[in-house]
């Protein structure tokens, strides 16, 4: 940070880069930051398109099947789900103070923080585990077990739509969705977990520097997304009508 | 000639000081192994992989559209031994020209090469995943070829449900998940350009200075990143559809083909702009250059590729007309179609008010622009009328739609292609093409095009439906004109491979700046050091500064 001008621009938005080693085709490591950040922002867009389209879909059959999808959705467990939220929120927030560590240069905050993060995306894995394995139990998954009686209640519930007997291929519809979009949103935490446990040995083992904020923040934006999928899945799935 | 002012400038000259010095820095001579090439992650060597590749691509797929075409010679099918067959045959030349050359065609290859030099940086900002980029290429590519040689699939490149998910008995699954890869390195590319141009351009090449080229892969890489995914997420649907039977598709399990097509064209028809806004870009380089005259309307040029990726978002249902979405849908997305004539007028008019009072010097990438002007006029016309309600249902699924997407894809999007690689042939291999040869192929390309396509226009208006194997004998003669069109189209397309590769070797060496174009990517040594620039440039000028360059500045 010999050049003057660098040193001001890296000062006025407060971050330290130093510490990244430079790419040869970066003039200074503001702009590999920068780039390393709009990047991880574009790859976002194309995440939130990707899972814009499946809820696109959900949204074209919950419209045109509301009885169903509100009959369908008060089987699954509003309070586990709530749980998870939270635990996954706590995340979120672990992986910001991750971030807030490398800033203030703390690498025992960083390990520790990417560690709870890592603890608390494994706990939500296995509720959601628990909740699918109930789900299974209760054959409630799309197929030729698929067993689905409208309990009673769950027809007044819904009272004020007109309400005729429940379609059943569209309550199954409803878990096709639910499976599916909860198993992508899994299948994110998975490779988000593998990049944080890629990240914690490589900044242990000193491969990569804790401070310099950039490869930490990069993950920390993913794992914000995952989040927030979840964020918009949940009252989605879970809060269609709520007694 | 009476351009005896700029006349000498255009002349091919060999460099004046050729010779192994100069030889041994730039980007081919730095390593010569083909371990140097299959791991670099420079972007021009990168841009260099793009081009073998496609151009293997572009053969097998022309191979199978010389098939179809000999096979429509005759009203009675006769080449091919079933319809099937013939199913197979013209849903992988779809395939196989969409996604496999269309798309990556100009962003992989000269978007590639030029855009780092266009704005003066040193590589993309991501140069590993440029790499990784074209491996998931190759591997998407590959795999969707081996798919076809052990069967293939007939669902036309659309993947249709319900035929797709529930009828197809070929491996629709299997080439669904190489079209599902291949996405990928699209997102890569388009991902990689649009941190690139907005992180990395030199000290002064402003927004307002760049090049419309590098405006043109903006706006591309754009649709590449929103469209693209829910392309994926469509064909994983698909998949699970097929393999699970879950109902997504499937009116007996309460769900609805239709909003596969939705789906579908929510990327598909964007994906239409993918392929030819890179076009745009080419042309906006190769015809200023060719008029000696600044591009006309430069804020017009790139606001109108901008609003096209937009605007190309908002049409999609114009492929439905009559695929039962309601009427007041297709009312609403025909007018929004028609809406996409605007920016486009706006590009035609532009180029030819650039053209205008210029000094037009035919060389052979002009040729491939001014056919473009033309055939992308004729096609973009014929869109207008398809997005028009009333005269869709008339046509829709005939020939008339053939020729249309055609006349974008091939007599545009390849015909730009072409035009931007002879232009910047000498900047990517260090030597001239043939200018005679260039000539006579670009004549030959365009005269067969158009017996190929138009009477096409004609068999779709008389009511010859596409993806028919048979057909009533009075079609016969303009299926005739179209196959003959496509030998001819096959021999000018030829030409030009054998030539580029004899330049290698024959041609004169290239001088930095042939053309005495504008632009950074011409101050650098042809072909470009590894390292592209010396000192990184400091823009000063406006781009497309014809005005003053009426003196010889080497």
């Amino acid at each position: 940070m010999s050049d003057p001008a660098v040193a001001l621009a890296a000062s006025a938005s407060s971050v330290e880069m130093g510490d990244v080693p430079l790419a040869h085709h970066f003039d200074d490591p503001v702009q590999q930051h920068e780039s390393a950040v709009l990047g991880m922002w574009a790859f976002l867009a194309t995440e939130v398109m990707f899972f814009g389209g499946i809820i696109a879909a959900y949204t074209v059959y919950r419209a045109i099947s509301q009885d169903e999808f509100a009959a369908a959705s008060q089987r699954l467990s509003p309070a586990l789900g709530g749980i998870n939220t939270l635990v996954l929120l706590g995340s979120s927030l672990a992986v910001a103070l991750a971030v807030r560590g490398s800033q203030m240069r703390q690498r025992k905050t960083v390990l520790i923080m990417l560690g709870l993060t890592m603890l608390l995306g494994t706990a939500f894995l296995g509720i959601k585990a628990y909740e699918w394995s109930l789900e299974f139990g209760h054959h409630l998954a799309p197929g030729p077990n698929f067993h689905f009686e409208a309990e009673h209640g769950e027809a007044s519930a819904s009272a004020s739509h007109a309400s005729g007997p429940l379609d059943l291929r569209r309550v199954q519809m409803f878990f096709v969705f639910y499976f599916f979009m909860t198993g992508l949103h899994a299948f994110h935490m998975i490779i988000g977990l593998a990049i944080l446990a890629i990240l914690f040995v490589q900044i242990f083992r000193r491969r990569l520097p804790a401070t310099g904020e950039r490869p930490v923040e990069i993950v920390g934006l993913y794992w914000h997304f995952v989040d927030i999928v979840w964020v918009f899945l949940y009252p989605l799935l879970y809060l269609i009508e709520v007694r | 000639m009476s351009g005896t002012l700029i006349e000498p400038r255009l002349d091919p000259r060999p460099d004046p000081v050729p010779g192994p010095k100069a030889d041994a820095e730039n980007y081919i001579a730095v390593e010569h192994s083909v371990k140097s090439w299959l791991l670099t992650t420079d972007h021009k060597r990168i841009g260099i992989l793009y081009m073998l590749s496609i151009t293997l691509f572009f053969f097998i797929g022309g191979v199978m559209a010389t098939i179809i075409r000999m096979e429509l010679m005759t009203p009675r099918g006769d080449l091919l031994r079933s319809g099937d067959e013939y199913n197979r045959m013209f849903t992988q030349h779809g395939i196989i020209m969409i996604f496999f050359f269309l798309i990556p065609s100009i962003p992989a290859v000269l978007g590639n090469f030029l855009i780092p030099l266009q704005i003066g940086a040193r590589d993309l900002a991501f140069p590993k995943l440029n790499l990784l980029s074209w491996y998931i290429f190759m591997v998407g590519g590959m795999f969707t070829l081996g798919v076809m040689l052990t069967g293939g699939v007939d669902t036309g490149w659309t993947f249709y449900t319900p035929f797709s998910s529930m009828f197809s008995n070929t491996h629709v699954i299997a080439t669904a998940l190489g079209v599902f890869i291949v996405g990928f390195s699209s997102i890569l590319t388009g991902l990689n350009f649009i941190v690139t141009i907005h992180t990395m351009r030199a000290p002064g090449m402003t927004w307002g200075r760049l090049p419309l080229f590098c405006w043109a892969h903006y706006a591309t890489s754009l649709v590449q990143v929103l469209g693209t995914p829910v392309l994926a997420v469509t064909i994983v649907l698909l998949g699970l559809e097929r393999i699970l039977r879950i109902g997504i598709f499937d009116p007996k399990l309460g769900g609805d083909p239709i909003l596969f097509q939705h789906m579908f064209w929510f990327y598909s028809h964007p994906a239409v702009y993918i392929m030819v806004l890179p076009s745009f870009g080419v042309l906006n380089e190769i015809i200023p250059c060719f008029s000696r005259r600044p591009v006309f309307g430069y804020k017009f040029m790139a606001g109108a590729i901008l609003a096209i990726s937009m605007l190309g978002f908002l049409v999609w249902g114009h492929h439905m007309f009559v695929s039962g979405q309601s009427m007041y849908s297709g009312m609403i997305f025909a007018i929004l179609s028609l809406l996409v004539g605007i920016p486009s007028g706006i590009k035609v008019f532009n180029w030819t008010a650039t053209m205008y009072k210029g000094q037009v010097i035919g060389k052979t990438p002009m040729l491939y622009a001014l056919g473009f002007v033309g055939l992308f006029t004729i096609g973009g016309l014929t869109g207008l009328m398809l997005a028009s309600l009333a005269i869709d249902v008339h046509v829709h699924d005939t020939y008339f739609v053939v020729a249309h997407f055609h006349y974008i894809m091939v007599g545009g999007a390849t015909m730009a292609y072409l035009g931007g690689l002879h232009f910047w042939w000498p900047k990517i291999s260090g030597r001239m093409y043939p200018e005679f040869w260039g000539k006579i192929a670009a004549m030959i390309i365009f005269i067969g095009f158009n017996l190929t396509f138009f009477p096409q226009f004609l068999l779709g208006y008389l009511g010859m439906p596409r993806r028919y194997y048979e057909y009533k004998p009075e079609f016969q003669i303009l299926h005739v004109m179209s196959t003959a069109g496509a030998s001819i189209l096959a021999v000018g397309f030829l030409i030009p491979l054998v030539y580029f590769i004899l330049s290698l070797w024959y041609s004169p060496r290239a001088p930095k700046n042939p053309w005495g174009a504008t632009g950074l990517e011409w101050t650098v040594a042809s072909p470009p050091p590894a390292h592209n620039f010396d000192e990184t440039p400091i823009v000063t000028e406006p781009p497309y500064n014809y005005d003053h360059d009426e003196v010889d500045h080497e």
